[in-house]
C-alpha cells in the first residue's frame, strides 16, 4: 500500500518534471540566443560587403562575403597604434597587477605582521572612499602623467578587491607550508616567491584574467588623460569615437531618411564599427571559456571573505 | 619599554614583510589618500593658477549653489533611479537565473548555458553600447524586426530617441551584461546547500517550488545580503557608461547622472569647485549607503562585511 502511493507520487512528479524541464529548457535556449545574437550578428555584418549591408537583412550569415572592413581597419595607422597600445597596456597591467596584488595579499595573510589589522583596514578603506574625478585628474596632472603611457599602468596597480580574493586563497593554504622554510632561514620574500606563489596558480589565473579584461576594456583613461595624444590611443577609445560619432550624427535618423551619402564608398561606418567590435573583443572571448573553472572559484572567494 | 623592545625585535626578525608592504602603502597613500586633499576645492572658488592656498575660501557656497541647481537634482534623480533599477532587477535576474540553471539536469547543456551567459561580461561597455544601439536601431534592428513580426508594433520605434524608454534601456543593458556573471556566486552558494535537506523535504512531499522557496532561497540568503552590501557601495558608480554613451542629445534630461554632471562641469566647463562638490556629495551618499546596509545586516544577524 505504502509502496503504491509512493509510486503514484513518483509518476505525478514525473509529468510535472517534464513540463517544468521543457519550459526551463526553452527559457535557457532563449537566454543563449539573447546573449549571443547581438555579437553573432556583428560578426556577420563585419564579414559582409559594406554596401550590401546597407540594404539590411543581415542576420546570422554574411550575404556577400568580404574581408574588406578588416583590411581597412588594419591598414589604418591609428587602429594599428591603438591595437599595439591595447596589447601593451594589458600585458603590463596584468603582470604588475598580479605581482603587486599577490605580494600585498601575502603580507596581509601573515600573522607575524604587527599592525596587521590597521594595515588591512588602511587598504580596505580605499575601496569605499575615493577622491573622485577632479582631484584624481589633478593628481595625474601633478605627477606629469597626462599624455603618457604610464597613466595606463600606474594608477590602477593596486586593486583591493583582488587582494582580498588572493588573501582568502592564501589563508586556506596549510600553515606548515611556509613553516619549514622559515625555520631554514628563508626570508619572507623567498617564502612568498618560491613557496606561496606557486601554490596560488589557480587564484592568480583568475586575477590575471580580471586585470587583463579590465585593462583591455578600459577607455575612460584614454579619453580623460590621453585624448590629445594620437600615439597613445587604444582600441576601446577608437571604438568609442566611432560609436559616439554614429550616435551624434543620428545614424538612425539618417538611415530612415535615406542613406545617400555613403553609397559611393566601399567602407561604411556600420561595417567599420562591426569590424572594430570584433577585433576589440575577440582576444578576451577566446580566452575566457578556458578560464571558467578558475574565475568561478575566484568570484566565490571574493564574496565569502571580508 | 621592554614591550616596545620586544615588538621592535619581532619587527626586525620579520623586516622583509615591512620592506614588501611599505612601498605599497606609500603608493596607496599617493593614489588614494592624498587626492582627498583635493576636496578643499569644494570649499573654495578654486582657480588652478592660484592653487589651493591662493584661491578664495567660500565655505559651503558651492554646496548651496549645487543644492539650488535644478540640473544637479535632475542628475541625482537619474542616478538614483537608474542605480536602483539596476540593483533590483540585477539581483532578481541573477537569482532567478541561478535557480533555473540549477534545475537543468543535462550537465553539458548547463555548462554551455553558463559559459554563454558570461560572454557579455567580458565585453567592454563601449562594445555593449554599440551592440545595443544596433539591436535597437530603427533601420533593421533586431528588436524592431521581432516586434513587427509578432505584430506588437506596426512601425519601427525610435527606442533611443524617447526619454520614457531610456532608464529601461540602461537597466536592460546591465541585465544583459551581468546576469550570467552575477549568478556565479549564487550557483556556488546553491551547490553548497546540504543535499540531505532536499531529501528530507521530498519525503515530506514538498514540490519543486516549495523546495526552492523553503530551502534554496534561505540557503543563499547570507550570500544575497553580503552581495547587497557590496553592491550598494558601488551602486552609484555603476551608472556612468551607458548613460554617457547612449544618452545623447534629447535624452540628457533623463540620462545625465552625477558622474556625467561632474565630468561636464569639471572637464568641459572648468568649474572644478562645483564639480568636486558634486563628487563629494556622491561619495558621502555611497558611504552612507554602505554603513546603513551594514548596520541593518548586523541587526538581522547576518555576517557583515566590516
Amino acid at each position: 500500500m505504502k509502496e503504491k502511493s509512493g509510486q503514484k507520487r513518483f509518476r505525478r512528479m514525473n509529468l510535472e518534471d517534464i513540463i517544468f524541464n521543457s519550459i526551463n529548457g526553452i527559457i535557457m535556449i532563449f537566454v543563449i540566443v539573447v546573449m549571443i545574437y547581438p555579437f553573432w550578428n556583428t560578426i556577420a555584418v563585419s564579414f559582409n560587403d559594406a554596401q550590401d549591408t546597407l540594404r539590411g537583412g543581415i542576420k546570422l550569415w554574411p550575404r556577400v562575403f568580404s574581408t574588406y572592413s578588416y583590411k581597412s581597419v588594419f591598414k589604418n595607422n591609428l587602429m594599428v597604434t591603438a591595437a599595439v597600445n591595447s596589447v601593451l597596456r594589458t600585458v603590463l597591467a596584468t603582470v604588475l597587477g598580479v605581482l603587486v596584488g599577490s605580494m600585498i595579499a601575502y603580507v596581509l595573510s601573515r600573522k607575524e605582521l604587527i599592525g596587521r589589522k590597521f594595515i588591512t583596514t588602511y587598504f580596505l578603506i580605499t575601496m569605499y572612499i575615493s577622491a573622485g574625478l577632479i582631484p584624481t585628474y589633478f593628481l595625474i596632472k601633478d605627477l606629469h602623467m597626462l599624455n603618457s603611457f604610464a597613466v595606463y599602468v600606474v594608477p590602477g596597480l593596486v586593486s583591493v578587491y583582488n587582494i582580498i580574493v588572493i588573501k582568502s586563497f592564501m589563508q586556506s593554504l596549510p600553515e606548515s607550508l611556509t613553516e619549514a622554510a622559515m625555520v631554514d632561514g628563508a626570508d619572507h620574500f623567498r617564502c612568498y616567491w618560491q613557496i606561496v606563489l606557486p601554490c596560488c596558480k589557480p587564484v592568480l589565473a583568475t586575477i590575471a584574467l580580471w586585470c587583463a579584461v579590465g585593462a583591455w576594456n578600459q577607455w575612460f583613461d584614454t579619453f580623460l588623460y590621453c585624448s590629445s595624444a594620437d600615439n597613445l590611443t587604444t582600441l576601446q577609445y577608437e571604438m568609442m569615437k566611432l560609436l559616439s560619432s554614429a550616435m551624434q550624427s543620428g545614424r538612425d535618423l539618417s538611415s530612415i531618411y535615406g542613406n545617400g551619402q555613403q553609397v559611393a564608398n566601399t567602407i561604411t561606418p556600420t561595417s567599420i564599427r562591426a569590424a572594430v567590435t570584433i577585433v576589440a573583443s575577440v582576444p578576451i572571448l577566446v580566452v575566457y571559456p578556458f578560464m571558467q573553472k578558475y574565475f568561478v572559484k575566484g568570484v566565490t572567494l571574493g564574496a565569502t571573505k571580508e | 619599554m621592554s614591550k616596545f623592545k620586544k615588538t621592535l625585535k619581532k619587527m626586525m626578525t620579520h623586516k622583509m614583510l615591512y620592506i614588501m608592504i611599505v612601498p605599497c602603502m606609500i603608493y596607496t597613500f599617493i593614489f588614494s589618500y592624498y587626492p582627498l586633499s583635493g576636496w578643499i576645492m569644494a570649499f573654495q572658488n578654486y582657480k588652478p593658477a592660484k592653487g589651493y592656498s591662493g584661491s578664495k575660501f567660500v565655505g559651503l557656497d558651492q554646496f548651496m549653489f549645487l543644492f539650488e541647481d535644478l540640473e544637479f537634482w535632475r542628475s541625482v534623480r537619474n542616478t538614483l533611479a537608474m542605480s536602483l533599477m539596476n540593483l533590483v532587477f540585477g539581483f532578481i535576474f541573477a537569482i532567478v537565473f541561478a535557480l533555473l540553471l540549477n534545475e537543468i539536469k543535462s550537465l553539458g547543456f548547463k555548462r554551455l548555458t553558463q559559459t554563454v551567459s558570461y560572454l557579455p561580461h567580458f565585453l567592454s561597455w563601449i562594445i555593449v553600447c554599440s551592440l545595443i544601439s544596433n539591436m535597437l536601431s530603427t533601420n533593421d534592428g533586431a528588436v524592431n524586426n521581432l516586434l513587427m513580426a509578432l505584430g506588437i508594433i506596426d512601425k519601427p520605434v525610435l527606442w533611443l530617441g524617447e526619454q520614457k524608454y531610456f532608464w529601461w534601456i540602461t537597466t536592460f543593458a546591465n541585465i544583459w551584461k551581468e546576469t550570467g556573471w552575477n549568478s556565479i556566486i549564487y550557483i556556488a552558494a546553491i551547490a553548497g546547500i546540504d543535499q540531505s535537506m532536499y531529501e528530507a523535504a521530498e519525503l515530506d512531499g514538498a514540490n519543486r517550488f516549495q523546495k526552492m522557496w523553503h530551502i534554496t532561497l534561505p540557503g543563499i540568503r547570507p550570500t544575497i545580503v553580503v552581495l547587497l552590501i557590496m553592491n550598494l557601495g558601488w551602486v552609484l558608480n555603476a551608472s556612468f557608461e551607458v548613460p554617457y554613451i547612449l544618452g545623447t542629445g534629447l535624452l540628457q534630461d533623463v540620462s545625465q547622472t552625477i558622474d556625467i554632471f561632474v565630468l561636464k562641469y569639471g572637464m568641459s566647463i572648468g568649474n572644478y569647485s562645483l564639480a568636486t562638490a558634486a563628487g563629494i556629495f556622491k561619495s558621502v551618499i555611497s558611504l552612507a549607503l554602505v554603513f546603513t546596509t551594514n548596520a541593518i545586516a548586523n541587526k538581522l544577524g547576518e555576517n557583515s562585511l566590516m
